[in-house]
């Protein structure tokens, strides 16, 4: 992207408002989430920026948003709910998931395509269906209004990432190596255990980051199949902006900030360790 | 097995393997058996889907023309007004009063008559109310003391009895099975003398559906405008560097899209960072506040933001792969960079554009959180009518109808997806 | 490391699941539906607290959704399987869950408790029990809101809401045919006691969406409670229709620069309705006994400015639990703000709702 030095004036504007420019996106992108974490220490109950916090004065800045949160059962009800649903949903979602693909990256595998189409489509079928066809049919089987419904339907809506995280790793797997040590008298089981599900770990768990933050961060399903009992901080939160704003929804977002902050970071060493291994057994 | 096939393969004796079965029936047999066992790992998440994911949309698509409640809660009535030629114009018999009477009567003391009136109120405005008045009476009602007719019972309860439509109304939806919802998800409606259109201020759901693609069409014009250069700046800066820059585009990604569209709230309102900021450097007055939220503006920015990372990743993973090589020849041989651009980078990662375009406009004709915390009346979108028809207004068949719609423009995009990237090699990150 | 990330996920799995799971112990949870915000505060203290208090085996959780409270009633009857076991409804919804049979009827003086006299409950609550599954609490009304720094000279009556020239600035109205319809007649120049004859008319529902044109995109619509209020107090609207407790909060106790307009307050009833196969119904009529009575409808009234539709209870309505301030003057039943308030029709709305709400929405979205 270095400016070559034979560049002409022309190239030369060109080339820095095309920095320009990119400078500009990534603040469209990454501003309204940096903005949140001083607002959401507002000592006023209110969306935008004070004088007092402009001028950095002590007293325009509070931590009562984030002791609220802490101190009310409601959010806190919410937080166990989250984290429940999204636990079980997610050991659900890999488990299913990496079997499955495993299943499809075998060459052998028949009708491929139209299977793998059919795995992936809660990913793509829009929420709002998804969650419409839900609320009538777990309504009948009286699964809507409880934990285990929301967990069903989370992992089922999470569970086309695993299969694409997992079948992503075994794009590069090498066959070789399962067939090398079969040859060498590996039992298959074995041969699984110590080949294939190192070579596969990281994947599967990425898959298993992002079944968690699928199930975590969702909300227009769990508003139809869950009840009061589900009430997830998604959940509270999209009630929460549509009636009473107030900074605490802020401070959650910025809790919620760090833990994905923390998830992404999970998934990006995942990666590279990924790549390394992937870059050993092509060596 | 495969370590005798290994064997077999390795020695250069004919066709057979060590305990004497052919080649190619024992390949055939380890190609089966690989086949069944893959079939198998992927059975379990099959059923899993088939009863947790596909059910529900299989259910919801019935729903969209079940036409139950009005045979089940009127059974004799829908069989005496089978033989009743609606084509005459004239009202129906005495006996259609009379089993109506009957029906009627045991709706109204089972709570079930104000079902049929509501289920036909989708049809025609006002049978709701008619049902209720008529309900409310023939409880009261004692076949014992009826001194006229039942049809002058039943005309003397309200004026619309006596129309032939309410008739021909109830008549034309006794089936079990209706496909009046569709109609009505198309601003359509049955009428005595065939399919007409309705009156214009009665029209929503083309106006919605053509304001949910030209938003999303908006949308994804603007994620590739936004995502072209950045999916530029990261494929071509050093690796370092572009790892480092790639964060500002994943932390989006990985965010709560609550925390998003409140971070965005917080900008646009009234009272907000965006007006605050224009406002104190003067390109504004404190009462020419701008509009941004509660509009098209609001949901069209937000959204913008919340798909952007789903256009730059598969944009950057395509452009990775394009070898600045193509672009430097195309340079030594006389090429200005624009030319270069135009006619060898550009081409080369139209693909990319077709990916991520067909995603994020999948994403975004399905929207429902975002249009409904900023969108205000002009910004919302299909589903959330989907959702008021869940919710609010309780027509389910029609929620499950403009559903279906929507699932049917759905497939049709992620078939196109298949085709030009492959299901297969969808990435996440 | 990853040994020790598996089991603190594992260890953090069983700890948070087991916690979700074992909630249902020995006490019993009475789910109870009501509209949140300051609303749901003012059960809570007035009948939830003293009622938990006195029966410590009994756990009441609010649930906020009444809004869709009819659409997942409904589907949970279908389903067989209702998980609620109280729902709080306004009159024209709960005459029609009533009609629907998917809650159940009372018999209001064996169920309810006697005024302190021993007036019988039917007696006591009179003409607000509109329905037989209808248990009353509370009257309120639809009433506006003004900044009062938006304008030179305040707004006097509800038809300058629809004067954008001397009154600029945008609206907040609730996102449904009933209350804007007949306001937007009235301020059209219809007598109020000919506006559901009006309305009845084709001509007239053209005349109402005519009227509500002419303000259309200068209106922000709400669809909870709360929304108005924090529309209100960010300045983001000048007018706002909301319930009059909820306007009473956001200017007496918030102390936020808004102003009443009481000028055709709409009035309506709003009570309990219990749910047909509630899974605690003994319960939940045990805690309805308790919750209706005469103290505990006053009770209320110290929490918020709505008016208790026992007439037993009237009498002891009396201070703000907080404030301190005479709730009296702050009622819609308060003669002052009775003058010009207008008589909602419930049973016209539970008739006309459906054929409405989808014109409305239509209108909504055309143009």
């Amino acid at each position: 992207m270095a400016l070559p030095l034979h560049a002409t004036t022309g190239e030369r504007i060109w080339h820095y408002t095309f920095l320009l420019i990119c400078v500009l996106i990534f603040g469209f992108l990454i501003i309204p989430i940096l903005i949140i974490f001083p607002l959401s220490f507002n000592a006023q109950p209110y969306f935008t920026f004070t004088p007092e916090m402009l001028a950095l004065d002590p007293a325009g800045y509070t931590t009562k948003w984030y002791g609220e949160f802490f101190s009310s059962s409601t959010w806190q009800r919410a937080v166990r709910n989250s984290i429940t649903i999204a636990i079980f949903s997610t050991l659900i979602s890999t488990f299913l998931g990496t079997l499955a693909a495993l299943g499809l990256s075998r060459k052998e595998f028949p009708y491929k395509t139209a299977i793998m189409g059919l795995l992936i489509s809660p990913m793509v079928v829009p929420l709002i269906i998804s969650a419409a066809g839900m609320f009538f049919f777990y309504s009948r089987l009286g699964l809507q209004g409880t934990h285990i419904g929301v967990i069903l339907a989370h992992a089922a809506l999470a569970s086309p990432f695993v299969v694409i995280t997992v079948t992503a790793t075994l794009v590069g797997f090498d066959h070789s190596l399962t067939m090398a040590a079969a040859s060498l008298g590996s039992s298959p089981t074995r041969t699984f255990f110590r080949i294939t599900v190192p070579l596969i770990t990281p994947g599967v768990i990425s898959g298993a980051l992002f079944a968690f933050i699928t199930s975590f961060d969702e909300v227009v399903v769990v508003l139809f199949v869950g009840s009061v009992n589900q009430r997830t901080i998604p959940w509270a939160m999209f009630s929460g902006i549509r009636e009473q704003i107030s900074p605490t929804i802020l401070a959650v977002a910025t809790i919620l900030i760090i833990f994905s902050i923390i998830l992404l970071t999970m998934i990006e060493m995942l990666r590279r360790r990924n790549e390394r291994m992937r870059g050993l057994s092509a060596a | 097995m495969a370590k005798k096939m290994s064997q077999s393969n390795t020695s250069s004796e004919p066709l057979k393997t060590a305990d004497g079965v052919s080649l190619k029936v024992s390949l055939n047999r380890a190609l089966r058996r690989r086949k069944i066992t893959a079939l198998l790992l992927v059975t379990p998440l099959f059923l899993f889907i088939l009863l947790t994911f596909l059910g529900p949309i299989f259910d919801m698509l019935l729903r969209s023309v079940d036409n139950k409640i009005i045979v089940q809660v009127l059974p004799k009535t829908v069989s005496q007004l089978a033989v009743w030629d609606a084509s005459t114009g004239e009202l129906p018999d005495e006996a259609v009063f009379k089993a109506f009477v009957e029906d009627a009567k045991i709706a109204a003391e089972n709570k079930t008559i104000s079902r049929v009136g509501k289920r036909l109120n989708y049809e025609k405005s006002g049978m709701s109310s008619l049902f209720r008045k008529t309900g409310r009476k023939l409880k009261k009602f004692d076949p014992d003391k009826l001194e006229i007719s039942y049809t002058d019972l039943v005309l003397g309860y309200d004026k619309k009895w006596a129309k032939h439509e309410t008739w021909w109304l109830i008549q034309r939806e006794s089936g079990k099975y209706t496909s009046s919802y569709y109609y009505a998800a198309v601003d359509a409606q049955i009428g005595v003398d065939g399919v007409q259109r309705k009156p214009d201020d009665q029209r929503i759901y083309m106006k919605l559906l053509k304001r949910t693609m030209w938003l999303s069409s908006l949308i994804t014009l603007l994620t590739i405008v936004l995502g072209y250069p950045i999916a530029y700046l990261l494929a071509t800066l050093k690796t370092r560097t572009s790892n480092l820059l790639m964060i500002l585009v994943l932390l989006p990604f990985w965010t709560s899209l609550l925390v998003r569209t409140s971070a965005w709230i917080a900008l646009l309102q009234r009272e907000g960072v965006v007006n605050d900021f224009l406002v104190t450097l003067g390109f504004i007055g404190d009462d020419g506040r701008l509009a941004m939220i509660h509009n098209q503006v609001g949901t069209v920015v937000a959204m913008t933001h919340i798909l952007l990372p789903f256009m730059i990743l598969p944009l950057f993973s395509v452009m990775k792969t394009i070898s600045p090589t193509y672009v430097r020849a195309a340079r030594s041989m006389g090429a200005t960079s624009f030319t270069a651009f135009r006619r060898v980078y550009f081409p080369n990662t139209v693909a990319g554009i077709g990916a991520g375009g067909i995603l994020v406009f999948i994403l975004a004709i399905g929207y429902y959180i975002t249009p409904a915390l900023v969108g205000g009346t002009s910004g919302t979108l299909l589903s959330n009518f989907i959702a008021y028809h869940i919710s609010t207004s309780l027509n389910w068949g029609l929620a499950a109808a403009l559903g279906t719609i929507l699932l049917m423009v759905v497939l049709v995009l992620y078939i196109l997806y298949d085709k030009i990237v492959g299901i297969d090699n969808m990435k996440l990150g | 490391m990853k040994k020790v990330f598996t089991q603190t996920a594992l260890a953090a799995a069983i700890a948070v699941g087991s916690a979700g799971f074992t909630t249902a112990s020995a006490e019993t949870e009475l789910v109870i539906v009501s509209w949140g915000g300051a609303y749901t505060a003012s059960q809570q203290g007035a009948y939830h607290d003293p009622y938990m208090a006195a029966n410590p085996d009994i756990k009441i959780i609010n649930d906020d959704s009444a809004a869709e409270g009819a659409a997942k009633l409904r589907a949970m009857a279908e389903a067989g399987n209702t998980t609620w076991d109280l729902l709080d409804a306004e009159a024209p919804s709960a005459i029609a869950l009533c009609d629907e049979g998917l809650v159940d009827e009372i018999n209001h003086d064996k169920d309810l408790a006697m005024a302190p006299d021993g007036t019988m409950a039917s007696v006591d609550f009179g003409d607000s029990i509109i329905s037989p599954c209808f248990i009353p609490q509370i009257a309120y009304s639809f009433a506006f809101g003004y900044r009062n720094d938006a304008f030179d000279t305040p707004p006097t009556a509800m038809s300058d809401v629809f004067d954008l020239e001397k009154f600029p600035g945008k609206r907040a109205l609730e996102k449904r045919p009933d209350t804007n319809m007949e306001w937007a007649l009235i301020a059209d120049g219809v007598a109020p006691g000919d506006v559901y004859d009006v309305l009845d008319t084709e001509e007239g529902v053209k005349r109402a969406f005519a009227k509500l044109d002419t303000i259309k995109d200068q209106v922000v619509w709400w669809t909870k409670g709360a929304q108005p209020m924090q529309l209100l107090a960010d300045g983001e609207v000048v007018f706002g229709t909301s319930y009059n407790g909820r306007l009473f909060e956001a200017i007496e106790v918030n102390k936020q620069p808004i102003n009443m307009l009481w000028d055709a307050q709409i009035l309506n009833l709003d009570g309990w309705v219990v749910p047909t196969n509630a899974p605690h119904k003994a319960e939940i009529m045990e805690y309805l006994k308790f919750a209706t009575d005469t103290q505990r409808l006053a009770d209320q009234s110290k929490f918020i400015s709505y008016g208790p539709l026992r007439a037993s209870s009237a009498a002891l309505v009396g201070k703000h639990g907080e404030l301190g301030i005479d709730m009296a003057p702050h009622m819609p039943t308060d003669p002052v703000n009775m003058k010009t308030a207008f008589a909602y029709d419930f049973e016209w709305w539970a008739d006309h709702k459906d054929d409405l709400a989808e014109r409305f929405e239509a209108w909504l979205i055309s143009g």
